[in-house]
C-alpha cells in the first residue's frame, strides 16, 4: 500500500511536468506499473466532467490507494464549485479516510447554499424584469445565466430546461450555437445523448458557422453520441474528421487524448483497408491527435502492417485504463472482440491454405483455441475457408456460383409454384365465400 | 307425388333415358321421400329391380332409403357389398343431380366400413365416386376427406396419393355439396398422408392451407394442422415462419395461446442446444402425445442432430469423430459414426469415414447440374410454371369482368373527365 503511494507520488511529479502529453501513455506505460496516474489524468480535464470521472475512477477501480487519491483531488476540485449536494456525496465517499481537512464542512455548505439561494432569487427577479420589458436579447441572456447558474449548483435538468428555453429568442447564429453547445454540454453530462445528436444536427443546419473550434466540438460531441448507441463506424468517422484546433477548448467534456483514442480504437474496429488507410493513417489532422497517444498510433500502425503479435499486446497494456473512463468502459469488449475478429479475418484473407500452429504463434494462442474462434467466424461467414482439424490447415473456399444458381432456380421454383397454388387456391375460398364460421366443437367430434 | 312403392320403381324405370327426363325424375324422387321412408323394409326387393348403371338416380333414393337408421352386422354388410357395387357402375350425370344424397350414402358407407373395421374395403369404391362426382379434377368434394381418411386409418398412403396429386383449384358449393369443415378435413388428412409418406414438404403446404383458409372462428382442425405444421416445419426447414399477411385475423391472435408448448419448443429448437429441445419435448411428453404427435416429436429431436452435424460440414474439411460426437453432445465416436454413416445413406451428406484415424473427410455435393435427367427436370417445372402462370392470368381475366369488381372500381374513380379520358381503361367501357 505504502509503496504504491509513493510510485504514485514519484511518476506524479513526472506526469505534472510532461503535462497533457504523455498523460494518458505515462499512466499505462510508466515503470511497468499498471497504476493509471490520477493526476495526470485529472489535469486533462476542467468541469463537471473532471468530477464525474474522478469518482468513476474511484467507484470501479481495484486499488485502495487509487480510490482515495482520486476522491481526495475531487473533493478539491468540487469545493472551488458551488455544488453542495456533490460535495456531500463526495465526503460520504471518502468517509474519513482521507482525514485532516477532508470531512464534512458543514458551514461551508451553509454559507455556499445560503449564497445560491440568493443569488437565484436576484436572477429570477431580472429575468422577470425582462420578460415584463419583453426585450429578446435580455430574456435570453436572463435564462442563459439562470441555466448557467443551475448548472454549477448541479441541477441539470432544470438547467437544461433553461438553455432550451433561449431557443426562442436567439436571434444570430451565434446565439444558436452558444445554446446548442450548452444543452449538449449537459445532455452529455446526464448521459441524454438522444438529445445530443439532435442538437448537434440542429447547429449543423445553422448557416455560418465557420469557426473551428466550434466544429471539432460539434463533431467530438457527435462521435459520443455514436459510441453510446454503439454505432463504431459512424463515431470513428466523427472522431477521425475532428479538427486539431480543439486543442484543449472541449476539455469540460472531453479532452484531446481520448478522441485519439476513442477514434482510433473505433475506426480499427469498424473500418476496413481501405478506409483505414485514407481516413486514419494519411490524415494529417488526426495524425496530430495520435501524436499525443503514441501506443494507439503504434497499435494502428502495427495493424495495418500485419503485425497483429504487437497489435494485441498493445490492446491489452491499454485495457485497464480504458476500463475505468467513462464513456468507453462499456464499449471496450465489444471494441477488442471486433478488432481481434478483423485482424483474423485480415490474416487469412490473401492465402489458400494458412497451417493453423504458426497463426497461433503470431496470435499467440493455442492452436485448439485459435480453431473455436475461427471456426464460429465461419459459422457466422466472415471467413469462406474450412478447417482440416486432422491436419490443422485452413483451406480457403469459394463457393460454386454455378451449382448455387441452379440450387435457387429450383427453389425459387417450387416456391413460385407453392405460393401461386395456395393463392388460386384461397381466391377461390373467398369468391364462393367459403368461411368458416360456426360454433366450437370438441377436436374429437371432428376426428377419427 | 308417387303414393306407393311400386309407382316410384315404375316412374324411376320409365324416366332414367334422357336427361331432362333425369331432372323431371330428380324433381319427383324428392317429393317421394316421405314414401320411401314410410315402406322402408319393402325397399330392398324394389333395389333388385332396378339397374344400378341406367337407374343410377332412382337406386341412389332407394339405396339409402334402406340403410337409414341403425343396421344389425349382416345388413351392414350387404349394405356395404350393394353400396360397392352401385358406387362403381353408377352413372356420373345421374347422380350429379342429386349431390346431397349422394354425399349422405357415401359418408354412410365410410362410417360402416370403419364401424366393421374394414376400411381398406371402402377405399375403392369412393374413389370411383370422388372422380363421377367431381365435373373435373380441380374440383374438391366432401368425399375427399373421407377418402383420405380411410385411407390413413388402413395405412395405404399410395391409394390417398391419387387423390392428393391433383390440384385443387375449384370450390364450388352448388355442384358439390361442400362446406368448410370438409375443406379443413381434407388438407388436414392430406397433410398426414405426406407426413407418412415423408413427404414434409407438401405436407406443409396442405398444413399452411388449412392455417390459412379464410375463417371467421378458430376451429379445432386448425389448432391441430398449426401444431403438426409447427413440428414438421422444424423437422424439414429448421426453423417456423412467421404467419403469412393473409392468415386470418382470428387465427393469427389465438392460436399462440392454444399451442404454447408447441411454441415453446420450436424457440429452444432456435438456439440448436440438444439436452435444451431434450428436456422441453420431455417436459411436455403428455401434451404431445395427447395430440398423437409423439412420433413427430421424436423426429424433430433427430433432426436436430441432423442439423448440427450439416452446420459442421460447413465448417470443417476433416474432424475427428470424437470432436463430432463433443460438437453435437451424443453419447461418443461409436454414435457419431453411426448416424453420420445414416445420414451419408439418406443423401443428407457427403463424407467418407475413416476409420484407422477415426477422422471424417467432409465432401461437396457430386451434382454437377449437367446430366440428361437435371434438363429434363428443369424443363418439367418450366412446363409447370408454364400451366399455372396461364390459369393465374385466366383467373385474372375472370375477376376483371366480375360485375361486383367493375361496380367497385367504377365508384372509387372519379367520373369521366373529357380531359383527361385515359383514367378510365378502355376495356371497362367495351364488355359490360
Amino acid at each position: 500500500m505504502v509503496s504504491e503511494e509513493m510510485e504514485g507520488t514519484g511518476s506524479r511529479g513526472v506526469g505534472v511536468g510532461a503535462g497533457g502529453g504523455g498523460g494518458g501513455g505515462g499512466g499505462g506505460g510508466g515503470g511497468g506499473a499498471e497504476q493509471m496516474d490520477v493526476e495526470s489524468y485529472a489535469s486533462l480535464y476542467t468541469g463537471h466532467t473532471k468530477i464525474a470521472r474522478l469518482h468513476f475512477i474511484a467507484d470501479h477501480c481495484h486499488s485502495r490507494a487509487l480510490e482515495l487519491e482520486a476522491l481526495r483531488m475531487a473533493a478539491d476540485e468540487i469545493k472551488r464549485g458551488e455544488n453542495t449536494t456533490l460535495y456531500r456525496e463526495n465526503m460520504e465517499k471518502i468517509a474519513g479516510r482521507l482525514g485532516g481537512p477532508y470531512v464534512l464542512d458543514q458551514d461551508w455548505i451553509d454559507s455556499v447554499d445560503r449564497k445560491a439561494a440568493q443569488r437565484q432569487e436576484k436572477l429570477e427577479m431580472e429575468l422577470n424584469g425582462y420578460k415584463t420589458n419583453l426585450i429578446k436579447e435580455s430574456i435570453r441572456m436572463g435564462y442563459n445565466d439562470l441555466g448557467d447558474f443551475y448548472y454549477a449548483r448541479g441541477d441539470l435538468q432544470q438547467a437544461f430546461k433553461c438553455y432550451v428555453r433561449t431557443r426562442d429568442y436567439c436571434t444570430t447564429s451565434k446565439h444558436i450555437i452558444a445554446m446548442c453547445l450548452n444543452v449538449i454540454l449537459v445532455s452529455i453530462e446526464l448521459g441524454q445523448f438522444v438529445h445530443v445528436s439532435n442538437y448537434v444536427s440542429k447547429a449543423d443546419q445553422t448557416p455560418d458557422v465557420q469557426d473551428p473550434i466550434v466544429l471539432a466540438k460539434l463533431r467530438c460531441a457527435a462521435g459520443l453520441a455514436h459510441l453510446e448507441s454503439k454505432k463504431y463506424k459512424l463515431a470513428a468517422r466523427k472522431f477521425v474528421d475532428t479538427q486539431f484546433e480543439l486543442g484543449s477548448n472541449f476539455t469540460e467534456v472531453i479532452a484531446p487524448q481520448d478522441v485519439a483514442t476513442y477514434g482510433g480504437l473505433c475506426a480499427l474496429a469498424s473500418f476496413d483497408r481501405a478506409e483505414l488507410k485514407s481516413k486514419v493513417i494519411d490524415n494529417i489532422s488526426f495524425r496530430n491527435f495520435l501524436e499525443l497517444v503514441p501506443e494507439v498510433r503504434e497499435l494502428i500502425h502495427d495493424f495495418y502492417a500485419s503485425r497483429y503479435a504487437s497489435c494485441l499486446g498493445y490492446l491489452q497494456k491499454l485495457k485497464p485504463n480504458l476500463l475505468l473512463d467513462i464513456h468507453l468502459y462499456d464499449h471496450v469488449e465489444a471494441l477488442y472482440e471486433q478488432i481481434r475478429h478483423k485482424a483474423l479475418i485480415q490474416y487469412t484473407n490473401p492465402f489458400i491454405s494458412v497451417d493453423l500452429n504458426t497463426m497461433a504463434s503470431a496470435f499467440k494462442t493455442s492452436v485448439a483455441g485459435l480453431e473455436k474462434e475461427l471456426a464460429a467466424l465461419i459459422m457466422e461467414n466472415q471467413i469462406q475457408a474450412r478447417i482440416d482439424s486432422h491436419n490443422k490447415i485452413l483451406f480457403a473456399r469459394h463457393a460454386d456460383q454455378r451449382n448455387a444458381t441452379f440450387q435457387r432456380v429450383l427453389q425459387t421454383g417450387s416456391d413460385f409454384q407453392r405460393d401461386t397454388r395456395a393463392m388460386l387456391l384461397r381466391a377461390n375460398l373467398m369468391r364462393h365465400d367459403f368461411i368458416m364460421k360456426g360454433k366450437f366443437r370438441k377436436l374429437s367430434e371432428w376426428l377419427f | 307425388m308417387m303414393d306407393s312403392l311400386d309407382a316410384v320403381v315404375t316412374q324411376v324405370q320409365a324416366l332414367s333415358g334422357s336427361a331432362d327426363d333425369c331432372v323431371h325424375l330428380a324433381g319427383l324422387l324428392k317429393q317421394s321421400e316421405q314414401v320411401l321412408q314410410v315402406h322402408a323394409p319393402r325397399v330392398g326387393y324394389a333395389l333388385q329391380a332396378l339397374d344400378p348403371a341406367k337407374h343410377s338416380l332412382g337406386y341412389l333414393y332407394l339405396l339409402e332409403a334402406n340403410s337409414a337408421g341403425t343396421l344389425s352386422r349382416e345388413q351392414a354388410g350387404s349394405f356395404l357389398v350393394a353400396a360397392t357395387n352401385f358406387l362403381t357402375v353408377c352413372s356420373a350425370d345421374q347422380i350429379r343431380l342429386t349431390v346431397d344424397k349422394f354425399n349422405i350414402l357415401c359418408r354412410r358407407m365410410k362410417d360402416h366400413a370403419m364401424q366393421m373395421m374394414e376400411p381398406s374395403s371402402a377405399i375403392l369404391p369412393l374413389y370411383a365416386a370422388i372422380r363421377k362426382l367431381q365435373p373435373s379434377s380441380e374440383y374438391l368434394t366432401p368425399l375427399h376427406a373421407d377418402y383420405l381418411l380411410l385411407c390413413l386409418l388402413s395405412k395405404c398412403y399410395k391409394a390417398g396419393l391419387k387423390i392428393l396429386e391433383d390440384d385443387i383449384f375449384e370450390i364450388d358449393q352448388k355442384r358439390t355439396g361442400l362446406v368448410p369443415r370438409d375443406f379443413l378435413l381434407h388438407c388436414y388428412y392430406g397433410g398426414m398422408i405426406y407426413i407418412g409418406l415423408k413427404r414434409f414438404g407438401k405436407a406443409l403446404e396442405f398444413f399452411q392451407h388449412a392455417i390459412t383458409a379464410p375463417a371467421t372462428v378458430l376451429n379445432a382442425i386448425t389448432i391441430a394442422a398449426y401444431k403438426k405444421f409447427v413440428l414438421v416445419c422444424l423437422i424439414q426447414n429448421g426453423q417456423v415462419p412467421p404467419f403469412p399477411k393473409y392468415t386470418p385475423s382470428v387465427v393469427q391472435r389465438n392460436l399462440k395461446s392454444c399451442a404454447q408448448d408447441y411454441f415453446d419448443l420450436a424457440n429452444l429448437y432456435n438456439s440448436r442446444n440438444i439436452t435444451d429441445v431434450k428436456r422441453c419435448v420431455h417436459a411436455h411428453e403428455d401434451v404431445f402425445k395427447s395430440d398423437t404427435n409423439m412420433g413427430l416429436a421424436n423426429q424433430v429431436i433427430a433432426s436436430l442432430y441432423k442439423r448440427n452435424i450439416q452446420r459442421l460440414t460447413q465448417t470443417y474439411l476433416t474432424l475427428s469423430l470424437q470432436d463430432i460426437a463433443d460438437t453435437v453432445q451424443l453419447e461418443g465416436p461409436k454414435e457419431a459414426e453411426l448416424h453420420i454413416l445414416q445420414m451419408i445413406q439418406d443423401g443428407e451428406i457427403f463424407a467418407t469415414i475413416n476409420q484407422r484415424d477415426g477422422m471424417v473427410s467432409f465432401q461437396e455435393d457430386p451434382e454437377q447440374y449437367n446430366t440428361r435427367k437435371m434438363a429434363n427436370k428443369l424443363d418439367s417445372e418450366i412446363q409447370n410454371i408454364i400451366r399455372l402462370a396461364k390459369k393465374l392470368t385466366s383467373v385474372d381475366e375472370q375477376v376483371l369482368c366480375d360485375q361486383n369488381y367493375l361496380s367497385k372500381i367504377g365508384k372509387d374513380r372519379p367520373r369521366y373527365d373529357p380531359d383527361d379520358f385515359e383514367l378510365v381503361p378502355q376495356k371497362m367501357y367495351t364488355n359490360l
